[in-house]
Order: C-alpha cells, then structure tokens, then sequence
C-alpha cells in the first residue's frame, strides 16, 4: 500500500509541469487555428469563446454539465488506453458503448423489480458484458490472426447503432404518448436509475470513470499482467517466445477495454436518459480515441485531456444553440487537435505512440 | 424472382457499387504506395458536400463533380502532409482526416440540407433499346457510371505496365530498395496521395449528386472505411476490386429491394448487411492475404542517413 501511494505522489511530481505545457501548447494552437475556421464561416470567435469558458466554468450548472461529459469520454478513452499498450489499436469504442447501453436496458426493462442496491452492480455487470463481448469478437479475429483489429472495430461500430436503433423502433418501443415522435424504450424503473449527486446530473459513473483510470494505472505499473503487456506491446514475438499466451492476452484485453466502455454506455442511458434512444451518442467514442492518443494513454493525461474536451464538448452544444454552428464543427476542433500532435512528433510521447508506430495497420 | 426484381438489383448494383469501386480504386493506389487511409471517410463527405454545394450554385453538375474531385486531392494532401513529410502514424492522419472531413462537410453542407439535385444525364446504350423496352433501364447510366470500369482497367494499366506504377509499387514494397534506385519517395507518395484523393473525391460528389441527389450529415455511412476493407477483400489489385464494389452494391440493393418489397424484416437489421457481408468477407479472407499486402504497408519510412 505504501509503495503504491509513493508512486501516485512520484508520478504526480513528474508529469505534472511537463504534461501541462505540452497540452497548454497543443490547446492554444488548436484553438487560434480553429478560431481562424470559425471566422471564415462568418461566426465571431472571441464571443464563442468567451461564452463557453464563462458557462463551463463560470456557472455551477455549465461546471456541472462539463462533469457530465467528462465520464463517457474518461471511460472510452480507457477502453482504448488499456489495448494500445498490447499494440492493439481500439477504434471501437462508439460502438461498444452502445452495446453496453443496448444490455444494460434489456436487464433495466425485462428484469423483475429489485432493492437498487442488487439492480446497479448487476446493471453495470450487464453493461460490462455487452461492449466487452462485442469488443472480444474483434479481439478473436485478431488474436487469431484473421482481421485487423482496427478495420473490424471500426466497421462494428457502424452494426450496433443499428441494432440499438433495431430494438427501440421495434421489440422495446414504448407504447406511451411521447414516443409516437421519437421512438424510445419505456421509462426504467427508479431502482434501476444510476445515483445523481450534488442535485445535478453528475453520477456515480464519474467515479466509476476514476476507478478504471486508477485502476489502469495500478495493472499497468504495478502488476505483472501490466509487466507482460508491456513486454508483448514492446516486442510481441519475443513475448511469445517466452510462453505468454499472446492470443489469450488479447481477447481478454479487448474483453475488458471493451466493458469499460459498455459501461460508459451504461452509466448514459441508466442516469441520464432513463431510457434507451436511438443514437444516444454523439460520437464520445471517437472522442474517446482522441482523448487517449493525445494522453499517450497515460491516466493524468487522460483526465486532464477529458476535462478540456468536456468543455470543448459543451461549447459544441452551446454555439449550436447561440451562433447557429453544427454540432459536428466541434469534430474540425479535435481533427486540428490531432494535425498539431501529428504534425510535432515532440508533443506526442508514451505508450501509445509506441504502439501505434509499430501496431501500423499491416495486419 | 420476378423480372422487376432483377433488373432492380442489377441496376441498384451498378449504381450503390461505383462510387465504392472508385473509392477503393483510389485506396488501392494509395496502399500500393505504403500508406493505409482511414481519412477516405473524410474524403468522400468533403466531396459530397462540395460536389453539391457548386452543383447547386452552378446549376451545372460536372462542374460539382469536377471541383470535388479536386477538392478530395487537396484534401487528401493533409494527410500526404503529416504520413510522408510529418512522417507521423497512417492511422491516427487517418483519423484526423475523418475527423476534419465530418466537421467540415456539416459546416459546408448546412446551407444545402434538404436541397435536391437535378442528378447527371443518363445515356442509353446505343442499340440496346432495340431489343426490348425491359433493358432500357439496366443499361441507361450517367458517365461516371460508364467510366467506372475502365477506370479500374486503366489503374492496373498505372500500377502494373507503367513505370510510374513499377516505382510506385517498390516505394510501398520496400522504401529503402526504391530509395536505392533512385525513385523520389516523397513525391511518388505524395502523387499516389493526390490520385487518391481525386478518385474518392468523385466518388463522394457522385453519391450525393447523382445517387442520393441531395445532402445529409453522414450521408456516406462508412464507405470509406468499407472501401478499406475491400481493397484487403481485393488483395491489392485493381480489377478484383470490381467484384468487391459490386458484392457491396449488390448487398446494398437486396438491402432497398427487400425494403421496397415490403419485406417483414426491420430496416435496421436490412441496413447492416453491409457491414456484416465486408466483416465476413474479410473474415472468411484472413488467412489467405498475408502475402498480398505490400511489404512496406503503414510502416513509418524515416529516410536514409
């Protein structure tokens, strides 16, 4: 116990100054270049901007709301984190959340009325279960060196919107006056609703979102299943040579970055909508990727790049409602992001750029 | 099957697979060269946003179709930028370029949602409507259509009996050995990036002026990332691709046909039989491609010292 809390106190210490100018330089050339964007689509910069650091962090709801959408980018950011230190590129996150979510409501809606405090964890299980199912299939093919993994995750999270979209117009549709226009699951029941704290929409899936952050910090340094991956992401032949079992240590990596993010879908549709939608998701998935590539897949960095992405996030939603722009522009926000760490190899560092330089998308 | 079926699915074949066949036409190139696009997404909604955003303000189709080719190879340079000169990872330029693709392509697109197009003239094929009033409709295509094949014939004819397409093939190969013949790898890649770009550019305007005839927000639904599929479907060579694009339209077809029928099975489950056919395919593919894949495919070359 001791000697984990002195690598919490050491690895604060050293990441700290240095990771922090590194994203302070990243933001603010993303920023002037996307600001350059926004002038050209005759929409006035400073004013956007200017509103949305006044209404995330000036307000308690704005600051409130950021939190919010902080923890599906934190939880789908691991879920790509943790396989990217075995080499694995997880492109899937989008549509493992929607699997989680997709379980986690057949559970809410069919299973018979019990105490919240048995119907959550069997919840969150369920959420579990369903992006790490759908994530350890691509695992499978992987691991068996059939398809790459980043093309099967990337055409699945096209499937299971659909299958989500599948359930809520047809078995699952609600039959209540309010979803003749917008096709939906019924109301799930209260014990089956995820806690909200604070009198906000804030809910336990924050702290769900730091138990998988520590919780990949503590596999990774101080386990030696962290040890192994290290090793087979650092050169996978030799790993084998030595008698890890490769093929087993994917699947069950995907399996479990996969369920992080199925609870990420999860904690959406149990705490905030109450129900299952059609297309819940804006995307957190990708954002999710992007998050853990800028981090270099590092747990501080994730949760620092999370935050400002959920203000980033925020504001979407903000200039769509005051300036008119599409939600979507954000996602020429994030593409700029990621030009700037590309295009200055010094700004990207750890693991994950290891593991994307050699994972290179041969197989 | 009825008749009326058949000559559905023919022409919707045709039709859903071209702009496919074009997009992995372009991917092929680019693999070739060593560099794997996940951005040919971006690409094509780029395209389809400006193909129709200067077709409506022309009134004049080619012109769309034109300037969005063009656009799709300036686009495509982003990505050319960061994989040959920033020398960074393919996939994540990739993404990037999905990334600024969907942002963009809302943004340009906004103005024109709900708009129609008036879609490119269709010609007959000379001398078939002598044979029956039936075939009329199976062989009347705009000419991006006609032009779909021999375009696949002439990038094999690029790739396979040109010496650019030699030099191009040994920089995806091994970089160093074509670096020691003295073939300029940057500008081959940069090249082979520009093609790219240009052929998923035609396709993207092609799907939304003359396929949807209209513009939606992610109206390309993963196409180019099937399209990536497809070239590994096609091991790399141009003329497999053909039967790739049309399994896909095929699939997409039977998809609307069934639909159309008033096939008892939901919508939702009917759209994802692309996607479930090209996991399949790639599938049922993976042992056998290993050695199809070029040598040097998404490796970081960082130059000689």
């Amino acid at each position: 116990m001791h000697r984990a809390w002195g690598g919490i106190a050491q690895f604060v210490k050293r990441g700290w100054t240095v990771a922090a100018a590194r994203y302070a330089g990243i933001l603010g050339g993303a920023l002037i270049a996307y600001a350059a964007v926004l002038l050209l689509a005759g929409k006035d910069p400073i004013r956007a901007y200017a509103d949305t650091f006044s209404f995330a962090l000036g307000t308690r709801y704005g600051f409130s709301e950021v939190l919010v959408r902080m923890i599906p980018l934190l939880l789908t950011a691991v879920a790509v984190a943790l396989p990217s230190r075995l080499g694995l590129i997880n492109v899937g996150g989008e549509g493992q959340l929607y699997m989680g979510a997709w379980l986690a409501t057949w559970g809410a809606i069919t299973l018979p009325s019990l105490p919240k405090a048995v119907f959550i964890p069997i919840l969150i299980v369920m959420g579990f279960v369903g992006g790490g199912g759908w994530a350890a299939f691509a695992g499978f093919l992987r691991a068996r060196g059939w398809v790459n993994e980043t093309i099967t995750t990337l055409l699945m999270n096209y499937v299971a919107p659909l299958l989500v979209g599948y359930s809520v117009y047809g078995m699952w549709r609600s039959r209540e006056v309010g979803s003749a226009a917008f096709p939906q699951t019924v109301a799930f029941p209260d014990a089956a609703r995820l806690p909200r704290f604070f009198g906000t929409r804030v809910h336990l899936g924050l702290l769900l979102g730091m138990v998988a952050l520590l919780g990949l910090w503590f596999v990774m340094e101080r386990t030696k299943w962290g040890l192994k991956m290290r090793a087979i992401g650092g050169n996978p032949e030799a790993s084998r040579r030595l008698g890890i079992r490769l093929g087993l240590y994917i699947v069950v990596v995907m399996f479990i970055a996969g369920g992080i993010a199925g609870v990420a879908g999860m904690a959406e549709v149990t705490a905030l909508h109450g129900r299952l939608r059609a297309g819940f998701s804006p995307g957190y998935g990708f954002m999710g990727f992007l998050i853990s590539w800028l981090a270099g897949g590092s747990p501080l960095g994730i949760l620092m790049m999370s935050f400002v992405l959920a203000i980033v996030f925020s504001g979407g939603t903000l200039l769509q409602i005051t300036q008119g722009v599409p939600f979507s522009a954000i996602n020429v926000l994030m593409a700029i992001i990621l030009f700037v760490v590309l295009a200055n190899p010094r700004f990207s560092s750890g693991a994950l750029r290891r593991g994307f330089q050699r994972g290179g998308g041969r197989r | 099957m009825s008749w009326e079926l058949l000559r559905g699915v023919i022409s919707g074949t045709i039709m859903y697979g071209v702009p496919l066949l074009y997009t992995t036409l372009g991917e092929v190139i680019g693999q070739r060269a060593g560099m794997v696009n996940l951005g040919l997404e971006g690409i094509l909604l780029v395209s389809a946003a400006v193909g129709f955003a200067v077709s409506s303000w022309t009134g004049n189709p080619w012109i769309g179709l034109g300037v969005a080719g063009i656009a799709g190879s300036v686009f495509n340079l982003v990505y050319a930028f960061l994989v040959v000169t920033r020398r960074a990872n393919q996939l994540a330029s990739g993404l990037t370029v999905m990334f600024l693709g969907m942002g963009l392509s809302a943004m340009i697109g906004r103005a024109f949602v709900g708009g129609g197009s008036k879609g490119l003239v269709r010609y007959q094929v000379p001398g078939v409507s002598l044979f029956s009033w039936a075939t009329k409709s199976i062989f009347s295509y705009d000419l991006v259509v006609y032009l779909a094949f021999p375009t696949a014939v002439l990038v094999w004819w690029l790739l396979f009996r040109m010496r650019w397409g030699l030099s191009l093939r040994a920089v995806g190969e091994s970089p160093s050995a074509a670096f020691a013949a003295g073939r300029r790898i940057a500008v081959l890649k940069y090249q082979a990036a520009l093609l790219c770009g240009f052929l998923a550019g035609i396709a993207g305007a092609h799907l939304s002026v003359a396929l949807a005839r209209t513009w939606s927000e992610g109206m390309t639904g993963g196409r180019g990332f099937i399209a990536v599929a497809l070239v590994i479907f096609s091991k790399w060579h141009p003329l497999r691709a053909i039967v790739g694009a049309m399994l896909f339209g095929g699939a997409v077809t039977l998809q609307l046909q069934l639909q159309a029928q008033g096939a008892a099975i939901s919508p939702f489950v009917l759209n994802m039989i692309p996607y479930l056919l090209t996991l399949g395919v790639l599938w049922v593919w993976g042992g056998a491609r290993r050695f199809a894949a070029p040598g040097g495919l998404g490796r970081v070359y960082l130059g000689e010292e």
